[in-house]
């Protein structure tokens, strides 16, 4: 679908030259971007997810980004009520969902004007006509019809009566016009599907499942299916199919996965791997509720969850859990982190394991509920009251999502201390190919609880007499005999552990707490510099890692240097970063907030980086980025 | 939505927790900490009956933990040789919920004030109520805050004068046994600090009690609400105020047992000489009853200005509690995970994966 040069930008060097498209009924290609675009009610998402699955059994590589608003059931027709699914797959690794869309399906006005902008110039425009009446077209402010003038001109368009044809597809199934019309999703994935040369089995399955409790519904919904399948096979507005073949991605057993998903499965590892009962306390907060949904599901993987009467509660029973000698975990976004910042304190104070799962999203407040954002970084780093330094780590990706609460759970565990995990909302509900683990190369993540004394002279337990390399406190749990102790919030005498207000020791103990922290091993970050010969640095952190490498790859492309480095541990950063920093001419740091990460880089480095920010409740665009790095690399790039 | 039927396990508040065969004395509980109250602070007297009735219950010490928020009888754990935490304002009803939930061998208290359960902590102590979790939460009632230095509480009367409340407090108080009724409480009582045998029974039945147990314990700060519960201890009309439960047995007190506590026209009950309604009128106490309503009537005969006080057991009726709830379905689902060889790889792996092979010249 792509022209050779949009192929080129984003194609490692040797896929380039091999790039021409045959001029055939079949066309080949290496990647397509789909935008799926419809009312909230119209099942976009779930006609995105489908085709996304068949992609993803195909062997494609590919991403996707889901965009939806925060109402259930916004007033039906109206832009604010427009819900999209973007999907981008490819036979090679690609890095983004895709700019813009090469195809764009608009099933009704709304769609259509709000997000014909991103359809570049001869992109395919796939509209269904039945919605666009007078009425709803007035709903949105078209005072023409599109269809109807040459507005549409620069675009190949496919006007097709979705709901109609749906309609009396179904006829003899005695549904009700209505109800059959609601299967007009399931055409418009049909018609998809035969343009893509996907199979119907996996999406003929997917229904009977779904629908496994009314299969007249299930048959229905296979009958539109089929239906938009045919139409594109008999009618003659579509004179050309396009094949994308498998990736070649790096051997392996392949699934596809969403960044909540990952987390999730992450956590049921970490709760294995450490032989420790895992214990969600939680809260339901968009865009994190679905790693409580999911966890639900594994109580038969020693996961036990439980949903609070608010933030403070879920975080808090967590603590107790870990108390007890569970893994204690809490899921949130932003407005619940505030809320749980107390017991964040109150877990740095008393020094036991807890993980904190943030799937960031657009603020301050209530702010962008199903948008992403990277605003909570400076939050974990310093939200608390006193000196309460606490761990971060942030995926890159919605499989890293995985390894990423793995290692949270290894830190936490290991040095005693609550860890932040990082996620977006871009992450949460965006999916990619996962080549699945092999469990036994999961790390040993096995704890050993105090069971003796430890006091110098053997006869008493100090709960805070630490481990000389960790600096990590022993965990003793109740029910342990002869280790009866109390800890709290009030500060505590080093070693001893009972209360004190000395100053000495005070000062002492918040030294400890963060050279605690500043002391977890974390790995180097790597540097992606191809020929060795960039002054620039592009520095990441969390889900801008696929924009930035896709904006590199356009830039080197254009025949220019730019080398690439992404860090996942926040807190504490990794060990050569200062060096790195200090090694380029000019260090760029592309952030989906004001230029958090670039406060702390500069405050620790002394490193005049140059912020590149948007907060627009959407992951950056490659070519935006391509055009940011090419002028940093040019040195036009503004202070 | 559908709901399930879930079973319902009838237990002892403690069936699960360890018991041991040494026995044990008050000083076994006392930990190395001195205590820091005021002198004269009611928390004495209740750490001295907890100390003292603890070794009754048998179970092994390291089994047995205290949770508090913030407060003055929040300390309280730091002075018992148990397992403890000394937690935030107003949070541990939810810490301890966490703690139930995943350890049912542990014997979980909380120790929590006025301010902290009932004004910060609100939330969570009515979601520990209403969830039966099988906790058992002492709410010290002094009515003042203490540890800011004596500003009101949510449990202050009307009109008090603090540091606070120069013109005197125009808030509505909580009465902490109505609201616990409320919020289904399964368990509630009251008593006395210094009613030593009263408050040493009622924290009996509140261990025994399988689910939550509130169990509000009426004692004085001597520096910012002095002898606030005085009425309740000394006097010639102590008899005539305070109006014990005792279980089956006809609502009568008074020095001679001249007053009774009758149904009211208005629904609810209220107190009237024996005398005159006669002995066939008086209401009999029936903590196991389902239904609150009496008991819900009897905590409104207790007045802000302690002219009548119920002490004893309001309510201690069966339900299922939410940890033995949840840990049922986990071992449930453990049991059918076992079953079907359910393992972390599979989780992992799924249903829908794609293989991609080595190409000739990797494998080459």
């Amino acid at each position: 679908m792509s022209t050779d040069t949009e192929v080129g930008a984003d194609l490692p060097d040797h896929l380039v030259a091999h790039g021409e498209i045959r001029q055939t009924e079949v066309r080949q290609t290496h990647r397509v971007v789909i935008r799926f675009a419809g009312d909230s009610g119209d099942g976009m998402q779930l006609t995105g997810d489908r085709f996304t699955s068949e992609a993803a059994a195909f062997g494609n590589d590919l991403a996707t980004l889901p965009n939806f608003p925060a109402e259930i059931r916004a007033p039906a027709g109206t832009l604010p009520g427009v819900s999209s699914f973007q999907l981008h797959f490819a036979d090679y690794d690609i890095l983004t969902p895709g700019d813009r869309p090469d195809v764009l399906v608009a099933m009704n006005p709304a769609a259509l004007k709000s997000n014909l902008s991103d359809l570049p110039h001869g992109g395919v425009l796939i509209v269904n006509t039945d919605e666009f009446t007078k009425r709803n077209l007035t709903k949105v402010g078209y005072e023409a019809n599109p269809l109807e003038d040459d507005s549409l001109a620069p675009y190949q368009v496919h006007r097709v009566a979705m709901a109609t044809i749906t309609r009396t597809a179904l006829e003899p199934t005695g549904m009700s016009k209505k109800d059959a019309e609601r299967a007009k999703n399931m055409f418009a994935l049909g018609l998809l599907s035969w343009m893509y040369h996907r199979g119907t089995e996996g999406t003929e399955a997917f229904l009977r499942e779904k629908f496994a409790k009314k299969p007249e519904l299930a048959e229905a919904n296979i009958l539109a299916f089929r239906t938009g399948w045919n139409y594109g096979e008999t009618t003659e507005s579509f004179a050309v199919t396009y094949e994308v073949a498998p990736a070649a991605l790096p051997t392996g057993t392949y699934r596809q996965i969403t960044g909540n998903l990952a987390l999730a499965y992450g956590v049921v590892a970490a709760g294995q791997l450490s032989k420790l009962p895992v214990f969600l306390g939680t809260y339901p907060i968009t865009p994190a509720s679905d790693v409580l949904h999911e966890l639900s599901k594994h109580k038969g993987m020693g996961v036990t969850t439980f949903q609070a009467e608010d933030e403070i509660a879920g975080i808090g029973a967590a603590l107790g859990a870990s108390f007890g000698g569970a893994l204690g975990v809490t899921s949130t976004s932003g407005p619940g982190v505030a809320l749980k910042s107390e017991t964040i304190g109150l877990a740095v104070a008393l020094e036991l394991p807890l993980l904190i799962l943030d799937v960031q999203r657009g603020g301050p407040s209530t702010g962008l509920p199903t948008k992403t954002e990277q605003a909570d970084l400076l939050q974990a780093m310093y939200g608390r009251n006193g000196e309460a330094p606490v761990p971060i780590i942030a995926p890159a990706s919605p499989s890293e999502c995985f390894a990423a609460a793995i290692e949270a759970a290894k830190i936490a565990i290991t040095y005693r201390t609550p860890v932040f995990l990082l996620s977006d909302g871009a992450i949460a509900n965006g999916s990619e190919p996962w080549n699945v683990p092999d469990v036994n190369d999961l790390p040993d993540l096995s704890v050993e609880f105090a069971t003796a004394p430890n006091s110098p002279d053997g006869t008493e337990f100090w709960p805070y007499l630490r481990d000389d390399d960790t600096l990590a406190r022993p965990w003793a749990v109740p029910g342990t005999a002869g280790l009866e102790h109390r800890i709290g919030g009030l500060e505590k005498a080093d070693g001893r552990g009972s209360i004190s207000y000395d100053p000495d020791n005070h000062d002492r103990m918040v030294r400890l707490r963060q050279a605690k922290i500043d002391g977890i091993t974390v790995a180097d970050v790597e540097v992606d510099d191809p020929d060795g010969a960039a002054e620039v640095l592009v520095l990441g952190w969390g889900s801008t890692f696929g924009p930035i490498g896709a904006a590199c790859r356009r830039v080197r492309a254009a025949g220019m240097s730019v080398a690439q480095a992404h860090v996942r541990s926040m807190n504490p950063l990794p060990g050569n970063l200062g060096d790195v920093l200090h090694r380029y001419r000019r260090v760029v740091v592309p952030e989906m907030n004001l230029g958090q990460f670039a406060m702390m880089l500069r405050a620790r480095y002394l490193v005049d980086v140059r912020s590149y920010t948007k907060v627009a409740g959407l992951p950056f665009g490659a070519e935006e980025l391509a055009g940011v790095l090419t002028d940093a690399v040019k040195g036009d790039l503004p202070a | 939505m559908t709901a399930v039927d879930l079973p319902t396990p009838q237990r002892g508040g403690l069936d699960l927790v360890p018991t041991t065969d040494e026995t044990q004395k008050a000083k076994d509980f006392t930990s190395d900490q001195e205590v820091r109250w005021c002198p004269g602070c009611g928390d004495y007297a209740v750490l001295a009956s907890v100390r003292s009735f603890l070794p009754e219950l048998g179970l092994r010490r390291e089994n047995i933990v205290f949770v508090s928020g913030i407060g003055c009888s929040s300390r309280f754990p730091y002075y018992l040789d148990t397992y403890g935490m000394h937690s935030i304002h107003g949070r541990a009803p939810a810490i301890a919920t966490g703690l139930a939930v995943t350890r049912p061998d542990l014997s979980v208290w909380v120790v929590t004030g006025d301010g902290d359960a009932l004004s910060i902590g609100g939330n969570h102590l009515i979601h520990a109520l209403r969830r039966n979790m099988n906790i058992t939460i002492l709410l010290f009632n002094n009515r003042i805050y203490g540890l800011t230095k004596g500003q009101y509480s949510p449990t202050s009367e009307v009109g008090k004068v603090t540091k606070s409340t120069p013109m005197g407090s125009v808030d509505a108080p909580f009465n902490p046994v109505s609201l616990a009724l409320g919020a289904e409480a399964t368990f509630v009582g009251r008593a006395l600090d210094s009613d030593r045998k009263g408050l040493t029974e009622v924290l009996r039945q509140a261990a025994a009690h399988r689910g939550a147990s509130l169990v509000e314990i009426f004692q004085d700060c001597p520096i910012f609400n002095d002898g606030s519960f005085d009425v309740l201890r000394k006097g010639d009309d102590v008899a005539q105020r305070l109006i014990p439960l005792v279980d089956g047995e006809p609502i009568r007190f008074g020095n001679d047992g001249e007053y009774g506590v009758v149904r009211a026209d208005s629904g609810g009950l209220e107190v009237r000489p024996v005398a005159e309604v006669g002995e066939d009128a008086l209401v009999t106490h029936r903590a196991g009853e389902q239904d609150p309503t009496q008991a819900f009537a009897l905590s409104r005969l207790s007045d802000q200005d302690l002219t009548h006080t119920v002490t004893g057991i309001f309510r201690k009726v069966d339900r299922p509690t939410y940890d033995d709830g949840a840990r049922a379905q986990v071992t449930a689902a453990t049991e059918q995970a076992q079953q079907r060889g359910d393992n972390l790889q599979a989780l992992l792996t799924g249903k829908d994966t794609w293989a991609v092979m080595p190409t000739p010249e990797q494998e080459a």
